[in-house]
C-alpha cells in the first residue's frame, strides 16, 4: 500500500506544540461518528495521514495498524486471509479508520455472541497528555502485565490520549453462514430469544423490525443445519446485516432523533414513544423518537439500562453518576491534565 | 535484588502502632473479626508464591460490607496501607502482606447471590470460589468460562483482581471478557459501580482498567459475570511429535485452518515424563513434545473439526495421533496435563512456576533459550505452555535447601521473563506481576510508561495506600535493578531480531 506512512514524530510535535500553547486539539480521522458526543471546535489533529498495516501473521490472529488506517483496508487484508474483526464495527462513513473505530468503541450486531471493540484490543500506542508517545498491552494474547490502559482507551472518545497505533486479536471467519426471516411479533421473539440465549445454538446476530425476526446463524456446516431444521423461516441474504449495523435500513430514515438503548440481556418489550428496533437480540434497541430526552432515559434507567442520542449535543452521553463522574474527572487530571485530547467530547468537563 | 517491599526503594509508608489501630478498629468495628497475635497472624503470611513471606501488622475478616467500608475509611483518615486478598491462591505474590499494613480477607463474602439464566449472567460475593459459579450454573446448562487451575479454590474477586486466565482462553477469552458489572469500594471507603447489567456502560471503560489492577484501585465487592450455554460436546486429540518445532508449526497450522479449538495445550519432554511418572495419562514418554487439543461445541462440528484437526497434525509431522475414545480418556488426557506443576513438583524438591507469553511463531527460539539458561544455571526447565494464546509456564526445578539455587532459579526465571519481553511478549500472561515480577516491569516499560501507569493509580488512590508495592514499580526500584536501560530495541538478547 503506497499510502502507508508513519507520521507519529509529526503527530507528536503537534501535540507538544498544542501542550506548550495551551490550544486543544479536536482529534479527528474520516470525522464519521461525528454525531456522537459534544462537538469540539478545538484545531483539528487529522490521524489520516498515518496508516498502514505495520503487521498482520494470520496463524497469529494479532493484526497491528496505524491509527488512520482505513477500516476497509484492514477488512479486506483480514478478508483476503479467510479472517474477521468479530466485534463487526460500523463504519458509519466510507473513509472510517481504525483510531476512531477504538475511540468510539462501537460494535455491530454480532456483539453479544462475540465481545466488544475493546475486547479484541490487545495493545496501544498513546500519545499522552504529557507529549509522550507510549507502548501499552502488545500483540499477545494474554497479557495482565501493568494496568490494562489499551482497553480504557477503547470508547474513551480519545479525551485520555491520543491513539496512533492499535493491535486487536481478529479470527478466522465461519465456515459457514446462513440468514434467516421468521415472522412472528415482538414479544413472541424476545420470548424465544431468552430461550435460545441459554443453548448452544450458532446464533451471531439477532434483529426485530417489528414484524419479524432475523437471524444469522454462523458455524460449522453441522450446527447451522441443524439449527436452520430446527428454527424453520425463510432465507435472507446477508447484506441484510451490514445495512443493520451502517443505518441503512428504512427504519433509520425516520426523521425523529436516533437514540441507542442499551439493555439488559432478556429484558422485556419496551414502551418508549416513537419507532423501535430491536438488535444484538434484545441487548440494543434503537428508537426514533422525539419524546423528551429526560423521558427516554428515565424509562430506560428503570430496566437497567442507558440511552445514547445519535446526535451532537449536550444530551448526547448518557449522565454518570457523580461519584463515577468524580473518578472520571481525577482520571483525566492525570492523563491529559492540560485538557488538550478533545475536550468537553464525552462530557462537558472532561 | 530483595523482593519483599523495601522501603528504601518502594516508598516509606508510614509508621502504624499496632496496639493502636487495634483500639481504633475495636472501637469503630466492634463486632469485626481481627487477629493481631503472631500466631494468628502467621497462616495468612504469605498467599500462593509461598517463597516470599511477611507477617502482616493485623488481619481484619468482615462479613459485611458495611465493616469493609468503615475499615476503609478509618484506614483512609489514618494514612494504613490496606492489602486485599481473596482465597490466597494468586501465584505472583498480588496478596503478599505488609509489616506495616492491615490484610483485608474477604473470603467471608461467599454468597452467590442470583443465577439468572435468561439473562445469563450470575451475580456473586467476591469470595465465592469460581468453580462454584459454574456449579450453581450447571443445572441451567449453563457455566462460567474462564477456569484458573487453582480453580477449585481460587476466588471471583481474586480472578477480577488478577484478570484470571485458564486453559481455555483463545476461544472463551480472559476474566476481562466474562464480567458485566463489579461493584468496588475506593479507598475513601466510596461505592463505585463499574460496567452494568447491560453490554455495555457510559463513560471511560473502568471496568477494562479495574480488571487485573491488583487490588491497586479499589476494593472488589460484588461481580455479575456472563454464563454461557454449556458445549454439547467436547474432544480431545492427543498429538506427539519429534520436535518441539514441528508441534509449534502444528499448532500455528490448526489456526490457519481457521479452527479455533477450545484448548491447545503443550508440554515438552521433561513435563511428559513427570506428568505420566505421576498420573499415567497414557503419554508418550519418548516424545519431545505432545499437544493436547481439545474441540468443543455442537455435535456435528466437533466431528467435522476433529477430523481437519488430526489431517493437520499428521501433516505437520506428528508420529501419532489418537483422539480420546470416550469420556474417561478424556479426562485421563487432561488429568496429565492439569497436573502438571504437582507432577513436576514430585521429581525436584522444589520448583518455581513461570508465566511469559510471547507471540507463537517465536516458540522454537525461546524454548532454545530456556534450555541454553537452563545448562547455563544448572537448573532443569520443564515446560507447559498454552500453545494456543502463547502464554508459557516454564517451571524451573531446584532445591531450596541447596545454598544459592533459589536465588539462582530466581535469576534464570528473570532471564527467561526478559526473553518473552524481547521477543514482543508479556512477563505474564495471567498470574499477574503482584511482588514476584516487579523488577522484570522494568524491562517491559520504560519509565514514561511506569510513569503514566501511577498516574491511573493517583486518581483512584492518591496516597498509595491500596496494596502498595504490587505491580508496578517505582523510578527508584527501577533504576536501582538497572533495567531500565535494555528497554525497546535495546534489550538484552542481541541477536534476537526486533519488532
Amino acid at each position: 500500500m503506497s499510502m502507508d506512512r508513519d507520521i507519529s514524530q509529526a503527530l507528536l510535535e503537534q501535540v507538544n506544540q498544542a501542550l506548550n500553547q495551551g490550544t486543544p486539539l479536536r482529534i479527528q480521522g474520516s470525522n464519521s461518528k461525528a454525531m456522537l458526543g459534544n462537538p469540539v471546535t478545538d484545531e483539528v489533529l487529522d490521524t489520516r495521514s498515518h496508516r498502514g498495516i505495520v503487521s498482520y501473521d494470520p496463524t497469529e490472529l494479532v493484526l497491528t495498524a496505524r491509527a488512520g488506517t482505513p477500516l476497509r483496508d484492514i477488512e479486506a487484508a483480514l478478508h483476503a486471509a479467510g479472517q474477521m474483526l468479530p466485534c463487526e464495527p460500523p463504519h458509519l462513513g466510507p473513509e472510517a479508520t481504525l483510531g476512531g473505530m477504538v475511540a468510539a468503541g462501537l460494535s455491530g450486531p454480532r456483539r453479544p455472541w462475540a465481545g466488544s471493540v475493546r475486547d479484541y484490543v490487545l495493545g496501544t500506542r498513546v500519545i499522552t497528555g504529557h507529549g509522550k508517545l507510549l507502548r501499552f498491552g502488545g500483540e499477545v494474547m494474554k497479557n495482565v502485565a501493568g494496568y490494562d490502559v489499551s482497553r480504557l482507551m477503547a470508547g474513551s472518545f480519545g479525551c485520555l490520549g491520543l491513539l496512533t497505533e492499535v493491535s486487536l486479536k481478529v479470527l478466522p471467519r465461519p465456515r459457514e453462514c446462513l440468514s434467516l426471516r421468521l415472522p412472528m411479533g415482538c414479544h413472541q421473539a424476545l420470548e424465544a430469544l431468552a430461550e435460545w440465549g441459554q443453548q448452544p445454538l450458532p446464533i451471531s446476530a439477532a434483529c426485530h423490525d417489528g414484524d419479524a425476526l432475523y437471524l444469522r446463524l454462523e458455524g460449522g456446516e453441522g450446527s447451522v443445519r441443524s439449527a436452520r431444521q430446527r428454527l424453520g423461516g425463510e432465507t435472507l441474504d446477508s447484506g441484510f446485516w451490514s445495512d443493520l449495523r451502517e443505518q441503512r435500513l428504512a427504519f433509520f430514515n425516520d426523521p425523529a432523533p436516533l437514540w441507542r438503548l442499551s439493555l439488559p440481556n432478556a429484558t422485556g418489550e419496551l414502551h418508549l414513544p416513537g419507532r423501535q428496533l430491536i438488535d444484538w437480540g434484545g441487548a440494543q434497541r434503537w428508537l426514533k423518537s422525539s419524546a423528551p430526552a429526560q423521558a427516554i432515559r428515565d424509562q430506560v434507567a428503570k430496566v437497567g439500562g442507558h440511552a445514547t442520542c445519535y446526535a451532537p449535543g449536550a444530551a448526547s452521553s448518557p449522565p454518570l453518576p457523580a461519584a463515577l463522574m468524580r473518578y472520571h474527572r481525577a482520571l483525566k487530571q492525570q492523563l491529559d491534565p492540560q485538557g488538550v485530547f478533545n475536550p468537553g467530547r464525552l462530557y462537558p468537563d472532561l | 535484588m530483595n523482593i519483599l517491599y523495601d522501603e528504601r526503594v518502594d516508598g516509606a509508608l508510614p509508621a502504624v502502632d499496632q496496639a493502636e489501630l487495634l483500639q481504633a478498629l475495636r472501637s469503630a468495628l466492634p463486632d469485626l473479626e481481627v487477629l493481631h497475635r503472631e500466631e494468628d497472624l502467621k497462616p495468612y503470611e504469605c498467599d500462593g508464591l509461598s517463597a516470599y513471606r511477611t507477617v502482616p501488622l493485623l488481619v481484619v475478616l468482615p462479613e459485611r460490607l458495611e465493616q469493609v467500608q468503615t475499615l476503609l475509611k478509618l484506614c483512609h483518615q489514618r494514612g494504613v496501607p490496606v492489602v486485599a486478598r481473596g482465597a490466597g491462591t494468586g501465584l505472583s505474590g498480588g496478596a503478599l502482606p505488609l509489616a506495616k499494613g492491615i490484610l483485608l480477607v474477604m473470603a467471608r463474602f461467599n454468597r452467590i447471590l442470583e443465577v439468572n439464566p435468561q439473562g445469563r449472567y450470575a451475580r456473586v460475593q467476591p469470595g465465592v470460589r469460581n468453580l462454584a459459579i459454574s456449579q450453581a450454573a450447571a443445572p441451567h446448562g449453563m457455566y462460567y468460562a474462564p477456569d484458573p487451575s487453582s480453580q477449585i479454590a481460587c476466588s471471583i474477586g481474586g480472578n477480577v483482581a488478577e484478570n484470571a486466565g485458564g486453559v481455555h482462553c483463545l476461544k472463551y477469552g480472559l476474566t476481562v471478557h466474562n464480567l458485566l458489572k463489579v461493584d468496588i469500594l475506593t479507598v475513601e471507603g466510596e461505592h463505585l459501580t463499574l460496567g452494568s447489567d447491560a453490554l455495555d456502560s457510559p463513560g471511560f471503560d473502568l471496568l477494562a482498567l479495574f480488571t487485573g489492577s491488583e487490588g491497586m484501585l479499589g476494593i472488589v465487592t460484588e461481580v455479575t459475570v456472563k454464563l454461557l450455554p454449556k458445549p454439547q460436546v467436547a474432544r480431545v486429540l492427543l498429538a506427539s511429535f519429534d520436535s518441539v518445532e514441528d508441534a509449534g508449526r502444528a499448532v500455528a497450522e490448526i489456526i490457519a485452518a481457521g479452527i479455533i479449538p477450545g484448548g491447545l495445550e503443550m508440554m515438552d519432554n521433561l513435563a511428559i515424563r513427570a506428568a505420566e511418572d505421576f498420573i499415567h495419562a497414557g503419554y508418550p514418554v519418548d516424545a519431545a513434545a505432545i499437544l493436547l487439543c481439545e474441540l468443543d461445541g455442537v455435535e456435528a462440528d466437533v466431528h467435522d473439526d476433529c477430523e481437519r484437526v488430526a489431517a493437520v497434525l499428521t501433516q505437520a509431522g506428528a508420529r501419532e495421533v489418537r483422539l480420546a475414545c470416550d469420556e474417561a480418556e478424556r479426562v485421563r488426557f487432561w488429568a496429565g496435563r492439569k497436573n502438571a506443576f504437582p507432577a513436576v513438583g514430585r521429581i525436584s524438591p522444589d520448583y518455581y512456576c513461570m508465566d511469559g507469553t510471547i507471540p507463537r511463531r517465536e516458540l522454537p527460539r525461546v524454548l532454545k533459550g530456556i534450555s541454553d539458561l537452563s545448562s547455563e544455571y544448572g537448573l532443569r526447565v520443564a515446560n507447559v505452555f498454552h500453545a494456543g494464546d502463547g502464554n508459557m509456564h516454564p517451571l524451573i526445578l531446584f532445591d531450596a535447601n541447596l545454598p544459592g539455587e533459589l536465588e539462582r532459579a530466581e535469576a534464570i526465571g528473570g532471564k527467561i521473563l526478559e526473553l518473552c519481553v524481547a521477543v514482543g511478549g508479556s512477563i505474564t500472561g495471567e498470574h499477574g506481576v503482584g511482588r514476584e515480577k516487579i523488577n522484570q516491569m522494568c524491562a517491559q516499560f520504560n519509565s514514561d510508561e511506569i510513569t503514566l501507569f501511577h498516574a491511573v493509580k493517583a486518581a483512584f488512590d492518591p496516597q498509595g495506600l491500596l496494596n502498595p508495592g504490587k505491580n508496578i514499580p517505582t523510578l527508584h526500584r527501577c533504576a536501582e535493578f538497572g533495567a531500565m536501560h535494555v528497554h525497546h530495541g535495546q534489550l538484552p538478547f542481541p541477536d534476537l531480531e526486533r519488532f
